[in-house]
């Protein structure tokens, strides 16, 4: 069987502030946990860091839709123009490319900017209206002045027991297991 | 750190006053928009609404009827529409200056008004897009603006400013609101946390596409966030520079000159941060806001102004000199004419609002009083309308054959649209202020001393990760 993608159960641990919440997400990591995340209201300083995490790709990804999304506008405008109908305009050339630069950076700017949000909802897997987290009335106080640490069922090493003891060990509040319901 | 090494620190003023814990921010900034509706509220979107509706039958009426019943005659061919575009253009672009170049540059002080200040520029640009829109005529074939395939198998015409305008506006608007949107999602999380009824957990619930504010998100949302600060930043000198070459690329004595764009683009920033400061001073004092917009925040909104208003002097300066020292004898006439003909009333006006007045701003005593701030900044809001009035109508009234002269003045239509366009950007932003968190709630709780996990000297181990 195929293993299921979204996790269907977390464990979900409270900490009292930022730098706790760093410290905790620094021995978790050492501990070998992969599928673990840090819930806080703003994102924290030095966390990806602390987590282990690459940077995000979503610079790359969007770089190469510019260089398409100006090529593509270069090429509507030398189509249009020169191609499927010509016009003589103030004696200028058919292709004129100096004229042709705002428009090309305008395309450039709008599908990059397309991009650069749907992309980063693409990899952050959003929108995703059902998650075990939000069946825990506590972790309402994520988005307020919560933070928290969420280790998910699909970690190797998850085991509710002896994962729920760590979390408390390294000063984890308010433990719950939450379902999707 | 040793105490030694720390005693050379210069602490900086707090961005932020008044004691604020998470919990605090959130509660002030969301319960603005649950609390019951204040009934100042009615009265001004009544009133605001009600210009709306003036500007809409207007508008009607100018379809039917045809662009005839504005006062636009032969030379004088654009009139105020095309100078109210230029106005609410302009005022957009401190939205977006404060957004994204505020933000690429660090200017932790930007979180405060960023939120509003970028829907002001969203609403600014909706009632400049307005202008174009109707100013064409033939409003049914507004279409061919766009290189959509048509009945008559022909494209636009590329080389021309006039679509460069369309895409740079049209491409503007969008971007700002996709930028928007990207900041309000961690904010529709907390009212969707909060939401009591069942309507809100359903509306909120949908907008904040089920946001968790896991660092897996935020590392991917603050890439994307700095991804549209840098596409916005060219925007912000790029959207007006397009604007002006309407005018620069023409023959016209008084258009016709390459210190256009940057002198657009100085004139837009000023105007709209008199317009952002406009709005702060009005809705801090209405929202009980003051610990979020510090006078800090406003003093130094009157910086800007006050060198962005001494570029704009320095451009109008900059015209006139090279109208002499050009030697086109058109041209020099367009600026004497400009300066003494029969709109001097309208010159010496943009001069005292655009250059005198920002000077109060060189001390430092007139630049943190409230009422005088307030003052400076409506007087060069109407600077910066004129400024446009003056580029626009004092270029056109003296053609180059005089039998074709001509004195322009606005009919009731054209004062209707232009006073119902204050209608439109009132009614959405009164909304905004009602609906949506106003000020960015997970950005300020960002900066506050507390939200440095290294502040208790816990220096994380930073050097492999290369940040």
């Amino acid at each position: 069987m195929k293993k299921r993608e979204r996790s269907s159960q977390v464990i979900l641990a409270e900490f009292d502030d930022p730098s706790q919440l760093l410290q905790a997400a620094k021995k978790i990591k050492e501990a070998g946990y992969k599928k673990f995340d840090c819930h806080s209201p703003f994102p924290i300083h030095g966390m990806d860091y602390a987590m282990g995490l690459k940077r995000s790709p979503l610079g790359y990804i969007v770089f190469i839709v510019a260089l398409f999304a100006f090529s593509g506008g270069v090429l509507l405008e030398w189509w249009t123009s020169t191609v499927d109908y010509p016009l003589v305009i103030s004696g200028k050339p058919f292709f004129s490319y100096q004229a042709y630069g705002p428009v090309a950076f305008a395309i450039m700017v709008l599908f990059s900017a397309f991009v650069a949000l749907l992309a980063m909802l693409a990899i952050n897997k959003l929108p995703r209206y059902f998650h075990p987290l939000f069946s825990s009335r506590r972790f309402e106080k994520a988005s307020d002045n919560g933070f928290f640490i969420s280790i998910d069922d699909s970690d190797a090493k998850f085991d509710i027991i002896s994962t729920k003891d760590f979390l408390a060990q390294i000063g984890g509040k308010n433990l719950e297991v939450l379902t999707l319901a | 750190m040793s105490t030694a090494t720390k005693s050379l620190e210069i602490e900086e003023a707090p961005l932020i006053t008044g004691d604020q814990t998470f919990a605090k921010i959130t509660e002030k900034i969301s319960s603005i928009t649950e609390a019951k509706t204040p009934k100042i509220w009615y009265v001004a979107i009544t009133i605001s609404s009600s210009l709306l509706l003036l500007m809409i039958v207007m508008i009607a009426y100018l379809i039917w009827e045809g662009i005839g019943i504005w006062g636009v005659n032969i030379p004088v061919g654009w009139g105020w529409a095309i100078v109210n575009f230029v106005f609410w253009v302009g005022i957009g672009h401190a939205g977006t200056l404060i957004s994204a170049i505020l933000f690429i540059f660090r200017q932790k002080w930007r979180t405060s008004i960023n939120r509003f200040a970028e829907a002001m520029t969203l609403f600014a640009v909706i009632c400049a897009l307005i202008f174009p829109g109707i100013h064409i005529g033939r409003i049914w074939v507004a279409y061919w603006m766009f290189p959509l395939p048509n009945q008559m198998l022909i494209w636009p015409n590329f080389r021309s400013p006039l679509l460069w305008d369309v895409f740079a506006v049209g491409t503007y608007f969008t971007v700002s609101l996709l930028f928007w949107y990207t900041g309000l999602i961690p904010d529709l999380a907390t009212l969707r946390d909060r939401a009591k009824t069942r309507a809100r957990k359903i509306i909120f619930g949908i907008f904040s596409i089920g946001w968790r504010g896991g660092n897996r998100q935020w590392q991917h949302y603050e890439m994307a966030y700095l991804l549209l600060a840098g596409l916005s930043t060219p925007l912000v000198l790029s959207v007006h520079s397009v604007v002006s070459t309407d005018f620069a690329t023409s023959v016209i004595p008084g258009w016709h000159t390459t210190i256009f764009p940057p002198y657009f683009v100085a004139g837009a920033i000023f105007s709209g941060f008199a317009m952002v400061s406009t709005l702060a001073i009005i809705t801090r004092k209405v929202f009980g806001l003051e610990d979020f917009i510090t006078i800090n925040h406003l003093e130094k909104m009157n910086k800007i102004m006050l060198v962005t208003g001494m570029m704009v002097g320095y451009a109008y300066g900059c015209e006139f000199f090279i109208a002499w020292y050009g030697g086109n004898v058109y041209e020099r006439f367009a600026f004497i004419n400009r300066a003494f003909g029969p709109y001097a009333w309208a010159y010496w006006t943009m001069i005292t609002c655009n250059v005198l007045v920002p000077q109060i701003f060189w001390s430092k005593k007139l630049r943190t009083s409230i009422p005088v701030m307030f003052i400076a900044a409506i007087f060069i809001n109407i600077g910066m309308w004129f400024e446009r009035f003056v580029i626009v109508v004092t270029s056109l009234h003296r053609d180059y054959l005089p039998s074709s002269w001509d004195y322009y003045s606005p009919t009731i239509f054209d004062i209707g649209i232009f006073v119902g366009s204050f209608g439109l950007f009132f009614t959405l932003f009164f909304l905004f202020l009602r609906f949506i968190p106003m000020i960015a709630i997970s950005e300020v709780k960002g900066i506050l001393p507390q939200a440095d996990p290294h502040r208790n000297n816990n220096k994380p181990d930073m050097k492999k990760s290369g940040v």
